[in-house]
């Protein structure tokens, strides 16, 4: 047992040593591969964290948010729905919103604009997002203009939102419920639409059906289908990605056959001479495997580290086309950093799996030269 | 349909092991056509130098099996938010009715994987290589495994529908339901203790007897699969309750997550450690008759039972601790 | 008596056109302690009946006996098996490693073997400075002279302390006085009490007193002995 570990670190120590004594060969195949490994894992990593980031906002969310129809178009509610729901058994409170998007020609952006009521904002004060802040270039104390059809509405800063996760808060603006009703003449007694909060995630569905009976051009929206809808989406999104990706993975797979059975003249004769002064074919083969093994390993790290760097240390740089079409308030927008494993598994079948099998074969041909070879 | 990046790579390694296996076998049935160790022509050493590709080609389609099976439990954990009434694997391997059948072949093939590298290296200690026959005998019945997990495997994924309620382990492993799942579920702990501790004790004589008296190999192999089988049981039926300390819970997979301590893992690692030496022990103590493979069979065999039997008890030490450890007490299931 | 070969036949490319019969039906025996040495024009089939004596190839048919075990019928991973614990190999062109220094040449025929490396290292130098190569121990092998390198090939041969040596024209690639010099080491080795095979077409070797029996070859074939 103790022989077979020490001919492996043996084999490790050669391999390493042959790998560095033909390094342009080496190095070039490693960087190809270390670029295949980068642009997968940004891809993953990015949309994996976006959809992290919409998933802790809907957390947030209520359970169940109920809008009106009419027409089949999304209408203002009456107040006077949420006591015609009455009462329903496990939800624990209803609560009428407020708010709508608000389009800035200045800056071409689009604010969320929110009238909570918990907030003890006077009319003309307002609390607002950092991207926005950013954007404009306001602080605390200054004024925030809001334009309606034909006024213009200024209010003071009394706040700004500092999160960790700007993605959630970045472009909101809080208002008093007064004040929005003012700049969008919703009048009293109408709402957005209305919340629920229901305690046990299982009668949620139960609520939702007792709630279409009763008021018939009502939909209830529940806050599970808009998770589900989301994480389906991301994942579908990322396997378009990876579907054109697979181009350049099959190219690369292609490119690492090549390399693997186009052996210079100089390492056949390596190979010749080592089988000839007495290793074995298996030998070989395990040497070959240990090279594959570090070309990978140091190819994985290195593509995954740079995509970590990429995706939430320079604010995925290369993706910014995508996100500038998205919104102008995510400049400086930063993912929260993490691991996951069954990303990480599934990485490892897109790069270092591909790169063995199409190794495999060049690699055998190679092992089994005649060990007599060289003496001819 | 779903398309991930996780379900694309299963169904790529899926379709790339079928691949190597087909290639494989595709020599094998040449090496098996041709094969004549007393020759010393040309076409018998191209036939022996290709067994070499073919046991590596094997080794990497294994070792890529095993981690598909784990990418595949992962993967279903994941998509339990993409489905009404899922909570966690179970309830997405319920999605249709080929989630079960693949996730059982992958450990199949796991297992007739480890049986076939044990044989192969064995038949590499031969300097006659009596098994050559066998071992690619064997290969060639692995290969209609692996390609039908490739279907079974395609169809569910294809086939997931997201308007689907699913169940999930709740009432999947629930003591009320029918089928199988739910008799293991509903077995009394009592039932599963006295099984698995059984097949244990039986496990740990034929262990001793084989190391004592070299005999018996092909039982304690079988023991190792009955220990396997009714580990499991008792996973689902008590082990998992004391770990969630809720006395309705069962489920295999829950126990995976970090909300549980990772206890999952101290388990299954263990055993399926464990079932494939055993069943590796077996398959090489059946050939200690054969001249050429006796000294390695008195080698090795030995050493594989004496491995799997630390690791059967690594598990047995461990599942008693997590029961013991819990707080669950349950007098109401104990009757 | 330590090798024996009865009825050896090597086909070449056989079954098809150009099927070439290299060795044609040769019987040798071939004594411990001793240098025996194959002597033949280029082409008579020297070199292929050293490398199926030494384990690199198998006869197409016949017997081969190392000490009453039957090599001939085996696997190539067997044969390397005692391959590399029995023949030590100095070839023609030297065949060093590029690259890599004296020292690592010289261990590179262990590491298969998974020997504990002070050992192996410890070994080796005894090995290197014995033949005098101290010096050069950490230079790389491209650096040598054909002297040099020729005496690291030796140490290489007998780094897994193997009882036979095969020698295959090891003279080829040398001057006069390097192959006096070398023919000098064999008896230093012989004396040690290793078997010697070398095939050469060089009279400084078949002509030198170290040689104690001479095989003469004709078109794969053993003339006299
Ligand atoms: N692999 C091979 N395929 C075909 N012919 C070969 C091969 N190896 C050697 N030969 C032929 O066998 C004959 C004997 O070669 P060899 O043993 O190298 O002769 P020597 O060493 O005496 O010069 C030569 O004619 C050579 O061309
Ligand atoms: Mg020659």
């Amino acid at each position: 047992m103790i022989e077979f570990f020490r001919k492996q670190a043996y084999l490790i120590d050669f391999t390493m040593s042959s790998l560095l004594r033909r390094k342009g060969k080496n190095f070039g195949l490693l960087l190809v591969y270390t670029l295949i490994v980068f642009m997968l894992a940004s891809v993953m990593l990015f949309s994996h964290s976006l959809r992290k980031e919409a998933g802790i906002i809907l957390q947030q969310s209520p359970e169940i948010i109920v809008q009106r129809l009419v027409a089949g178009r999304h209408a203002l509610i009456p107040a006077e729905y949420i006591q015609k729901m009455g009462r329903l058994r496990g939800v624990t409170s209803k609560k009428g919103r407020l708010w709508g998007y608000f389009y800035n020609p200045v800056v071409k952006a689009n604010y969320t604009v929110m009238a909570p009521d918990h907030l003890d904002l006077s009319t003309t004060e307002v609390i607002i997002g950092a991207g926005i802040a950013r954007t404009i270039g306001l602080g605390i104390g200054d004024y925030f203009t809001m334009r309606s059809n034909n006024d213009t509405f200024s209010f003071q800063v009394k706040d700004i939102i500092e999160r960790n996760s700007e993605l959630v808060t970045t472009d909101l603006v809080l208002i008093s419920p007064k004040a929005y009703r003012v700049i969008t003449g919703i009048p009293e007694g109408q709402f957005t639409d209305i919340v629920l909060s229901v305690r046990n995630p299982r009668e949620v569905r139960k609520v939702a059906e007792k709630l279409v009976q009763k008021l018939p051009d009502i939909r209830p929206v529940l806050r599970e289908e808009i998770l589900r809808t989301y994480d389906s989406i991301f994942a579908w999104r990322q396997g378009i990605v990876f579907v054109l990706l697979i181009g350049a993975l099959l190219a690369f797979v292609i490119f690492a056959w090549d390399k693997a059975s186009g052996l210079s003249a100089e390492e056949k004769r390596e190979i010749g001479i080592l089988k000839a002064v007495g290793w074995e074919s298996a030998d070989i083969l395990h040497m070959k495997f240990w090279e594959g093994i570090i070309i990978s390993l140091s190819a994985f790290m290195l593509g995954y580290l740079a995509a970590y760097l990429h995706v939430f240390y320079s604010s995925a740089v290369l993706f910014e086309s995508v996100l500038k079409g998205w919104a102008t308030l995510y400049p400086q927008f930063k993912l929260v950093p993490f691991i996951d494993g069954l990303q990480i598994a599934t990485l490892f079948f897109f790069t270092i799996f591909p790169y063995v099998v199409a190794t495999i074969i060049p690699i055998w041909k190679a092992s089994v030269t005649d060990p007599d070879a060289i003496m001819r | 349909m779903f398309l991930s990046p996780a379900i694309l790579a299963l169904i790529l390694v899926s379709a790339v092991i079928s691949l190597m296996l087909i290639l494989a076998s595709g020599f094998a049935i040449q090496v098996l056509q041709k094969w004549n160790i007393n020759s010393g022509s040309e076409l018998q050493l191209n036939l022996e130098r290709r067994t070499y590709l073919i046991s590596t080609l094997l080794i990497w389609a294994f070792a890529s099996e095993l981690i598909s099976l784990m990418l595949f439990i992962y993967n279903a954990e994941s998509m339990s938010g993409q489905f009404v009434g899922a909570m966690c694997a179970t309830g997405v391997l319920n999605v249709n009715e080929w989630g079960w059948p693949t996730l059982f072949l992958k450990i199949a093939i796991f297992f007739s994987g480890t049986i076939w590298l044990a044989l192969n290296y064995l038949d590499n200690k031969g300097f006659d290589y009596p098994l050559v026959r066998v071992k690619y005998l064997l290969l060639l019945l692995i290969v209609p495994m692996v390609i039908t997990e490739f279907y079974m495997q395609t169809r569910y994924f294809m086939e997931m529908n997201p308007d689907v309620i699913t169940s999930c382990c709740g009432s999947l492993f629930s003591v009320d339901a029918k089928g199988v799942a739910s008799e293991v579920s509903s077995l009394t702990p009592r039932q599963a203790i006295i099984a698995m501790y059984g097949s244990g004790l039986l496990l740990m004589l034929s262990g001793t007897w084989y190391l004592l008296r070299n005999k018996g190999g092909l039982l304690f192999s079988l023991f190792g699969l009955t220990a396997f089988i009714t580990a499991i049981m008792s996973i689902i039926s008590y082990i998992s309750l004391y770990i969630y300390e809720h006395p309705h819970h069962h489920c295999p997979f829950c126990i995976l997550k970090s909300g549980h301590d990772y206890a999952g893992y101290t388990l299954y690692i263990p055993l399926f450690l464990a079932t494939s030496l055993a069943l590796a022990a077996g398959t090489i103590s059946y050939w200690k008759k054969i001249p050429s493979l006796n000294s390695s069979v008195a080698v090795y065999a030995p050493k594989l039972v004496y491995l799997a039997l630390i690791f059967f008890n690594i598990f047995y030490i461990l599942a008693t601790w997590w029961v013991w450890q819990s707080n669950l007490t349950m007098e109401s299931i104990w009757q | 008596m330590l090798i024996s070969l009865s009825d050896i036949n090597k086909v070449f490319n056989q079954g098809k056109h150009n099927e070439f019969h290299a060795i044609r039906d040769i019987s040798l025996h071939i004594e411990a302690g001793k240098v025996t040495c194959l002597k033949g024009s280029s082409g008579s089939g020297k070199t292929t009946l050293l490398s199926m004596i030494g384990c690199l190839s198998r006869p197409t048919s016949g017997r081969i006996t190392l000490e009453n075990k039957i090599l001939s019928g085996l696997p190539e991973r067997f044969l390397t098996d005692i391959r590399r614990h029995t023949f030590g190999f100095i070839f023609q062109k030297f065949n060093l490693l590029q690259g890599l220094s004296v020292l690592e040449n010289v261990m590179l025929p262990a590491y298969p073997l998974g020997l504990n490396h002070k050992d192996l290292k410890a070994s080796a130098q005894k090995l290197i400075s014995h033949f005098g190569l101290d010096r050069v121990m950490n230079n790389p092998v491209e650096w040598l002279s054909g002297g040099e390198s020729q005496r690291v090939a030796i140490c290489r041969a007998l780094i897994n302390d193997p009882q036979i040596l095969i020698a295959d024209e090891p003279t080829a690639n040398l001057d006069t006085r390097l192959s006096q010099e070398f023919m000098g080491l064999l008896d230093e080795l012989r004396k040690t009490g290793k078997t010697i095979l070398i095939t050469s077409h060089d009279p400084i070797v078949f002509n030198s007193p170290v040689v104690d029996r001479i095989v003469e070859m004709q078109d794969g074939q053993i003339m006299e002995s």
